[in-house]
């Protein structure tokens, strides 16, 4: 099993493929909805306090906007936790969304600088484009299986 | 029990930053609620590309189709409140389209914040008390005339002042420099007393505004106790006789500094601010002493001076000082020095506030710092436009107080 980090964090989709194939998917417990009522897309499941951007810092300098501090307080550790990573570049907002495009360009320079196994795709526009896509996962989760149990 | 004021909050970022319970703390305290305009994920990619700004961060996408459907009247708000992270350049952008849009093509009041995770329901209680009052007090702000026997108190960080109006006159007046609140207060509210010739009893219906509303409010049994936002400007336009149309009201104050765009008497969009005293009245003080005269000296001072010879930036106060002695210890003149003192005060507000509200003229400076003809003309060049000063300016706390307060007299 291998902790796999899911970007966007917010996708069950990627989450359950990640879970399916015998790992552990690292994310946010949180889905898109399709009503959004809260302040933002993919508000915290809990309280974040003033703390969090302060613990952020070791991720981003202070001069970094305090809400991607806080969102690397709660993303960074996970990143650091990660053995393996999915990045889908440009999804649809229902597949998964994450509100600072700030933070999500840190996140994912963070993982590409990693050196773990990392698959890094562009979400499908197509139904032959998913398919690739699903297939894609598929072997690339099925890969790190093979190398773990090795 | 007045109904709750509903706060519209569009936002990127306070959540992960822990200061949404600031937000919902300071309105709770205006008896305000703050909620989130519903929509629906498909329109979120419509609202913003209907907007026109492409921006990239999904929660600023959302706070542009929150704000359409706001103007569309598709939700219904009392007031809007869009708030996002200080030092994000992207945010930035959208929170200054957005208020526009929004002042534009809706009556909705608003207001814009950025927030660090420093950010207290403290700091942002006046902006969320002058957003409830313009939505909550429409009918009194719309008050013209000043009727009756009224005072008000003007208890600021500097200063406290008092004024007594009649029938539409302004008859005593009370200043004194700001050293314990009820003292100073007590001794304001005699002096104009003495002025006007009238007791504590004739007096009507009491207003109070300033840092030190609350608690002279408490002592007085203050009919009104309200902040300075909503009171100065209507107290700018009623003596600056402007209040139909629109105009700006710039009060830079020893503490911080209220850029206030006006609309018949009503404030639409307006800025707080006050980082640094380098960008306030606070600095000029200490300039004035620095050059042995007192702070009403100063203007006529500086008007003699050139400031472009004395390179000066208070853009902090320890530096702006800084740059005072050494241009002093270099052999610059005091009027030149008042001069660059008045110039750079004029441009911190200028860079760092008037920047986010849209400026209508007549451009009305008040406040005691509106006094200081060197700052009121450094203010004009930077805004190239001749500024309104209208009389009574260093009393505009007190004269909008007592204007207002008469609105109780007869329980409006």
């Amino acid at each position: 099993m291998v902790k796999v980090f899911i970007y966007p964090a917010t996708s069950l989709i990627l989450s359950d493929m990640v879970a399916r194939f015998g790992h552990e998917p690292l994310g946010s417990a949180i889905g898109i909805r399709e009503r959004i009522q809260t302040p933002g897309i993919e508000s915290p499941p809990l309280q974040i306090t003033p703390e969090e951007p302060k613990k952020g810092l070791k991720w981003a300098a202070v001069e970094v906007p305090s809400g991607v501090r806080g969102r690397m307080a709660v993303y960074g550790p996970l990143i650091e936790e990660a053995e393996a990573a999915i990045i889908i570049r440009d999804p649809d907002y229902a597949f998964g969304c994450m509100g600072c495009a700030r933070t999500n360009e840190l996140i994912q320079f963070h993982l590409r600088h990693k050196e773990i196994p990392l698959l890094d795709l562009a979400y499908p526009t197509s139904d032959e484009e998913g398919v690739g896509f699903v297939a894609a996962i598929k072997e690339f989760l099925t890969g790190l299986k093979t190398e773990g149990s090795a | 029990m007045t109904e709750k004021v509903r706060i519209a909050q569009l936002s990127c970022g306070p959540e992960y930053s822990g200061v949404q319970k600031e937000i919902y703390d300071a309105a709770a305290m205006v008896d305000a609620e703050v909620f989130f305009p519903d929509i629906a994920l498909a329109d979120v990619q419509q609202g913003f590309s209907e907007f026109g700004l492409d921006v990239r961060s999904p929660d600023l996408k959302l706070a542009i189709a929150r704000a359409k459907a706001l103007v569309e009247g598709r939700i219904d708000a009392d007031a809007v409140f869009i708030a996002t992270c200080f030092r994000c350049a992207e945010a930035a952008i959208v929170r200054n389209e957005l208020r526009r849009y929004i002042h534009e093509n809706s009556t909705l009041p608003v207001v814009s914040y950025s927030f660090t995770e420093r950010t207290t329901s403290g700091t942002l209680l006046t902006r969320m008390e002058a957003l409830t009052t313009i939505a909550r007090r429409r009918a009194l702000l719309a008050r013209e005339e000043q009727e009756g026997i009224t005072m008000g108190i003007d208890s600021g960080s500097s200063t406290t002042k008092a004024v007594i109006m009649k029938d539409n006159e302004i008859v005593g007046t009370g200043w004194l420099p700001t050293t314990e609140v009820l003292k100073s207060a007590d001794g304001v509210v005699e002096l104009a007393l003495q002025e006007a010739g009238l007791r504590f009893e004739d007096i009507e219906a009491i207003g109070t505004t300033g840092y030190g509303r609350y608690l002279i409010g408490k002592k007085y049994n203050a009919q009104l106790v309200q902040e300075e936002l909503t009171v100065n400007s209507k107290g700018a336009v009623y003596l600056a006789d402007r209040q139909h149309g629109s105009a700006t009201v710039i009060d830079i104050g020893g503490m911080d500094n209220k850029a206030i765009t006006v609309q018949d008497g009503i404030p639409g969009t307006f800025t707080m601010g006050g980082i640094c005293a380098g960008a306030s009245g606070r600095f000029l003080e200490m300039t004035a002493k620095r050059l042995g005269v007192d702070i009403t000296e100063l203007g006529p001072l500086a008007m003699k001076g050139m400031e472009d010879t004395v390179p000066m930036n208070s853009y902090c106060i320890v530096f702006g000082t800084q740059s005072l002695v050494n241009a002093l210890a270099e052999g610059s003149s005091r009027e030149d020095v008042a001069a660059a003192a008045c110039h750079s005060v004029a441009e911190q507000v200028f860079e760092q506030q008037l920047q986010e509200v849209d400026i209508k003229e007549p451009v009305i400076m008040v406040g005691g710092t509106s006094l200081i003809q060197g700052l009121v003309r450094a203010m004009g060049e930077l805004l190239q436009t001749e500024i309104v000063v209208p009389p009574y300016s260093q009393y505009i706390g007190s004269v909008g107080s007592a204007l207002l307060a008469s609105g109780f007299i007869r329980g409006e």
